[in-house]
């Protein structure tokens, strides 16, 4: 009983605490109430999830958790003024890319894989590296003047479809010849050999 | 606040860090694969961002986060693979378990 109340109450608790934040910040006058709300609420969601895909035990669920992830992350982009780019990160991380790896962990996990360790033993360090990588980050972002401007700028479909098929058509074509040269290559990797291992 | 340069880039840093601790960390070949996902990601964002915010690459930087993710996808594939036939040759998913051109 306490297990099942647990089970229900902690999601419920972080939800709260999620939506919360960024509204009381509101209120208390930090942020605005427009796209800011939403870009903030967007933010915590894609780093909590983040860091719950790094984190987490069982591998099935860092793979949902990265579906969360990258779902934020097109909010993100639509936020920003990219809204075709938006859609993309949803047809291709969370329509193939995320399907993909969830196939992939089905087909090479052992019954006892959650059960065994997940971080290696340099999992420490890598933590305090990551840490000082995030704050060089930070500081050089801080510290540099970008030239940007005070406004977001809108990027319309029709302008990018003029770009991409113009400017950037020779990296188009390249890079399809890549996928292809991807598609072909997986499957001769992955092909079960006459003969070998079952 | 997200009418910021410097927001989105800090945001995007944070990520990448958050992936590089998962790919320094973990054990599991594929939780290594989605590590890399997030950093692809995180550039990403950087990319869009200053599209978003330099007037010189406002079209450009949509269209390149755009080839960003063709070469994610081929990377994934190619990566799954590898991990798959290796999968298959060893029986576990976990990269410390191999050793053979250590021995």
């Amino acid at each position: 009983m306490p297990r099942s109340l647990l089970n229900i109450g902690a999601p419920l608790l972080i939800v709260g605490a999620l939506v919360s934040l960024p509204v009381g910040l509101a209120f208390l006058g930090v942020i605005r109430f427009n796209e800011d709300l939403l870009f903030f609420l967007l933010a915590e969601v894609m780093l909590l999830s983040g860091l719950l895909v790094v984190t987490m035990r069982d591998i099935i669920r860092c793979g949902l958790a990265m579906i969360v992830c990258f779902g934020a992350l097109a909010g993100i982009y639509v936020i920003a003024g990219a809204p075709l780019v938006a859609a993309a990160q949803v047809l291709i991380y969370i329509g193939a890319i995320s399907v993909l790896i969830l196939f992939a962990i089905m087909l090479t996990q052992t019954k006892d894989a959650p059960a065994s360790l997940v971080f290696q033993t340099q999992a420490l360090g890598a933590a305090v590296a990551s840490v000082i990588l995030a704050l060089i980050v930070v500081i050089t972002v801080a510290a540099t003047d970008w030239g940007e401007l005070g406004t977001r700028l809108h990027t319309a479909t029709d302008a990018l479809a003029q770009v991409l098929f113009r400017d950037y058509v020779l990296a188009f074509e390249v890079v399809s010849v890549l996928l292809l040269a991807a598609v072909i290559g997986g499957v001769y990797v992955a092909k079960r050999e006459e003969g070998g291992p079952p | 606040m997200s009418d910021s340069l410097d927001v989105y880039l800090t945001l995007s840093g944070i990520l990448f860090a958050i992936g590089t601790f998962g790919f320094l960390a973990r054990r599991n070949a594929i939780s290594m694969l989605m590590s890399i996902e997030l950093m692809l990601n995180a550039v990403n964002l950087a990319i869009i961002a200053f599209g978003s915010f330099v007037e010189p690459l406002r079209a450009d930087g949509s269209v390149i986060a755009l080839m960003v993710m063709a070469v994610a996808a081929a990377e994934a594939t190619v990566g799954l693979a590898i991990v798959i036939a290796i999968y298959r040759n060893r029986r576990t998913p976990l990269v410390d378990e191999y050793d053979a051109m250590r021995r």
